[in-house]
């Protein structure tokens, strides 16, 4: 069948345009440790025995919790075209809440009961975080990446006076929350030292997936995210839409936020912010908005992330130099897109100028031979 | 600037192919400098892909192009600027916020905009064109006449040898098809080549040197200028339509029913006459008045009754509230003052969902962007109107065995052209997205529906089919608003014809068979100031 072979081509198109910035970004990041003396197999080597080897895979998952969790909030909001970048914020002000009263919490409730208060709450503190630029953007069309941003900054800077004035623990003296007792803390996968929490972002992930492709919901969020005026014309409610997709994008990120303190890091220290949301962000779209694309992505980021910290130590170079390799991606993401953009309209991928100039010395030289 | 120079561009055996269609195959074209080219063909002949590879938005699979003898490469609209050939889209290209000038200077380089050149610039092809054109004014507040002409313009404006005019006339009245006429009669004797692109036959006729007819993507017929001026009318009418629809004309109803189709001669009332008398009414607008967005016109005290079997037609030229008035009566637009009546209950409150329920539907004029959703299927699209609903979805769950069934179903009945249910509705033709739309809309329970524009760049086969279904609706006790700006099809088609300017109804023609169009061309002149 004609339509079968297009569509198993357009598959392997997509599945070979996702995974070619990656290959690149890495490549010309090889480069550039080279370029700084560095060997970059053996970097590249640590990463894997860090990232994977041993136990290490474990920690690995531990750090994808947040991420994957995060990155289905961004992938429900990017789908409707909103642009939700206070993730800083809803995560931070979530993240406090859980660290600034389920310590104190677990011993008098219980950690079950615990475990579910603090994650509502922080779900909650997320949602109503992305309120006010929700409603901005349903009423009066106001650019949400703006205010969303500045919501972030308020956030966090919220978070660090709640830390300040409310939520110090009193027997530290670095402004931070009170920490969880281990014991109090999500148990762990039977057999494994990755909390349940994994499970709960791969449900979550699972969800999603089913939410957006199979449900009536979806059709109506996809309708949205593709044309406001088919969206319109068919009856659905955009103000509504707009704010309840703010919302669960928000409410994901206060659950990335709860599953992070529970599971993994127990507390929350004044100016801390693993600005998770920064580096999955290209992810996100390589994984083209599917939630369960998204999962061996962000899998593949958290192996990177968990093995290149230590890597990166180990070589002499900043951490940083993990964001220059995202950064990287990013900018051969853009081009891979231009390159399949032209090639799917027919166009030359050149410009006709640039073409022309390279073409002119072989005219040239061409009609001089046949003279 | 540069006189257009005598010469050829040629067309050498082109050929572009699209996953699934080859859009035009082995096409070869002179276009000379001086002559009107007529481009006759239905939508879906090629004829915009043969325009878009010309203007540089597209290369060829093969084939060349030859600009006096030595071969080109059109790579981008500005090489196809370079190289003089400028295009004059269907839909505006300007700016409504800026004024003409400053419109016509968009795309000039360096860093200060020299305004005094400009000026003296559109002050020559004014004269040319034999326009007046007010630089300083906002495009917004053109006639579409005036704004066409601005269009031509911007075409010319670093000198041109070729002008391209893409369905020029498709939303013109008479006497801004005169005016147009005129402008380009100018343009040849200057030595300009045009290219007329066309569906109407008797433009062909009176405006064109030669004419290439295409069907199918495939140069199936080449007048000549010698030909044509040899042949009586009829006789290049006849040569005209065979190359046309081909193997198709008997299908299409005999020469003559082509022939009218074509738009070859004057309309006249095609409808059964119905006494409306004893029909109840079921659509009834009291004074409504809606609520404007920017840049649109609101609807203003309009009152309107649609009985049973009615066609009720709204006249006017593009932009006088006509989407106002639809969208008001689909519920996608609030009305603030005044009433909407279905069968008598009032649902002025109601959205558009509930309106859908009852039976009150809206084939929008914006196929591509409100219609449908390019990006998803034609299944997904012909339900749109009914997700969440049993037993399409149950407990908000798609099931698409489901869908799938009654989009085939549709498809059948409307005969949509679509490899599977499964294609996203992005590959459709113009056409074939239209019949979606009716599919979706005309379909089970509905009892008024809206159509605005319902044929505007059909092909001539699609426009017969469309008017079909709407004469069955209505001959099946359905009401129908026809929003459309072809005055021949109000014509055909409607019982009663409003005129609309500036949002409101300024007068009511009943189609009687006599003078129509002439009655209405004049509530249309005698109800705007800035006229064409």
């Amino acid at each position: 069948m004609a339509t079968e072979s297009t569509r198993t081509r357009r598959g392997v198109d997509i599945v070979v345009r996702s995974i070619i910035p990656v290959v690149l970004a890495l490549i010309v990041a090889a480069i550039i440790l080279l370029a700084l003396g560095k060997n970059p197999l053996y970097f590249y080597g640590d990463v894997f025995a860090n990232g994977i080897l041993g136990g290490n895979w474990q920690n690995s998952l531990v750090v994808m919790t947040p991420m994957l969790l995060i990155a289905v909030g961004l992938i429900v909001v990017f789908r409707g075209q909103l642009w939700n970048l206070g993730y800083d914020g809803q995560y931070l002000l979530g993240a406090v809440f859980v660290g600034g009263l389920g310590p104190q919490l677990a011993p008098i409730v219980g950690d079950a009961l615990t475990y579910l208060i603090t994650a509502v709450l922080a779900i909650l503190v997320g949602a109503v975080w992305t309120l006010l630029p929700a409603w901005l953007k349903a009423r009066f069309g106001t650019n949400e990446v703006i205010t969303t941003l500045v919501m972030s900054s308020i956030g966090v800077g919220a978070t660090s006076l709640l830390i300040g004035y409310v939520f110090q623990d009193p027997s530290q003296r670095t402004p931070q929350t009170r920490t969880f007792n281990t014991s109090d803390m999500l148990p762990y996968i039977p057999g494994t030292t990755i909390h349940i929490g994994f499970i709960v972002a791969i449900v979550v992930a699972l969800a999603f997936q089913f939410i957006l492709s199979r449900t009536s919901f979806g059709l109506r969020l996809d309708i949205y995210g593709a044309s406001p005026k088919a969206a319109r014309h068919v009856g659905i409610n955009s103000r509504g839409m707009t704010i309840v997709l703010f919302l669960i994008s928000g409410g994901l990120i206060g659950l990335a936020a709860a599953m992070d303190i529970l599971g993994h890091v127990g507390y929350v220290r004044n100016n801390w912010n693993p600005a998770y949301g920064d580096t999955i962000m290209p992810f996100v779209f390589l994984a083209r908005l599917s939630p369960l694309a998204a999962i061996p992505f962000v899998a593949f980021y958290a192996i990177f992330a968990t093995g290149g910290t230590v890597a990166s130590i180990d070589s002499g170079l900043s951490t940083d130099f993990l964001m220059v390799i995202v950064a990287l991606i990013l900018v051969f993401m853009t081009l891979t897109e231009y390159i399949g953009t032209k090639r799917d309209l027919g166009q030359s991928y050149l410009p006709d100028e640039l073409r022309d100039a390279f073409r002119r010395p072989f005219d040239t030289l061409r009609t001089r031979s046949a003279k | 600037m540069a006189a257009p120079t005598p010469g050829v561009i040629s067309l050498k055996h082109i050929t572009k192919a699209f996953p699934g269609v080859i859009a035009n195959n082995d096409i070869s074209l002179d276009l000379v400098s001086g002559q009107v080219h007529c481009l006759l063909g239905e939508n879906g002949a090629g004829k915009s892909t043969l325009i878009s590879i010309l203007a540089g938005m597209q290369l060829p699979d093969s084939g060349t192009i030859e600009i006096d003898g030595s071969p080109v490469t059109i790579g981008s609209p500005k090489t196809a600027m370079r190289y003089g050939i400028g295009v004059v889209h269907q839909h505006s290209t300007l700016v409504p916020t800026l004024t003409v000038i400053e419109n016509l200077m968009l795309g000039e380089t360096g860093l200060l905009l020299k305004e005094k050149r400009a000026k003296a610039r559109l002050d020559e092809l004014s004269d040319l064109l034999g326009a007046t054109i007010d630089p300083d004014s906002l495009a917004a507040d053109l006639g579409l006449g005036q704004q066409q002409q601005v269009e031509i313009a911007k075409a010319m404006w670093t000198g041109s040898r070729l002008l391209i005019l893409d369905e020029p006339t498709s939303m013109l009245t008479p006497s801004a098809i005169e005016n147009l006429a005129q402008s380009v009669e100018r343009l040849t004797a200057q030595g300009l080549g045009v290219v007329f692109i066309t569906h109407k036959l008797r433009e062909a006729y009176s405006m064109g040197d030669c004419v290439t007819v295409l069907r199918g993507g495939r140069k199936v017929g080449f007048l000549s200028s010698d030909e044509l001026r040899s042949y009586t009318e009829d006789e290049a009418q006849t040569a005209i339509l065979q190359a046309m629809f081909g193997e198709d004309l008997a299908a299409a109803g005999g020469l003559a029913d082509a022939a009218d189709l074509a738009g070859a001669a004057d309309a006249v009332r095609e409808i059964p006459a119905v006494d409306f008398s004893v029909r109840p009414v079921v659509l009834e607008l009291d004074d409504v008045t809606s609520a404007g967005r920017t840049m649109d016109v609101a609807v203003k005290d309009v009152s309107i009754r649609i009985h049973a079997g009615e066609i009720f037609g709204i006249a006017g030229i593009d932009g006088h509230g006509q989407t106002g008035l639809a969208e008001v009566v689909a519920g996608q637009r609030v009305a603030t003052r005044g009433s909407v009546r279905f069968d008598g209950n009032d649902i002025t409150r109601l959205g558009v969902r509930e309106r859908q329920a009852l039976g009150v539907r809206y084939v929008t004029d914006d196929r591509l962007h409100e219609g449908t959703v390019g990006s998803l299927s034609v299944a997904l699209n012909l339900m749109l109107k009914r997700i969440g609903k049993r037993p399409f979805w149950r407990f908000g769950q798609i099931n698409r065995a489901a869908v799938n069934d009654e989009a085939e179903k549709l498809i059948d009945q409307y005969t949509i052209r679509t490899p599977s249910p499964s294609t996203r509705a992005a590959a459709l033709s113009g056409g074939n997205l239209q019949k979606v739309l009716l599919a979706r809309e005309l379909g089970e329970g509905a009892q008024v529906v809206v159509v605005n524009k319902p044929t505007y760049g059909l092909d001539l086969k699609t426009v017969r089919l469309v008017h079909d279904l709407l004469r069955d609706f209505a001959s099946a006790g359905g009401a129908v608003l026809l929003i459309s700006t072809e005055l021949d099809e109000l014509v055909e088609l409607s019982h009663r014809i409003g005129v609309i300017s500036k949002g409101e109804i300024v007068g009511t023609v009943d189609n009687d068979g006599v003078n129509t169009a002439e009655k209405v061309g004049q509530y249309m002149i005698g109800g705007t100031q800035d006229g064409d």
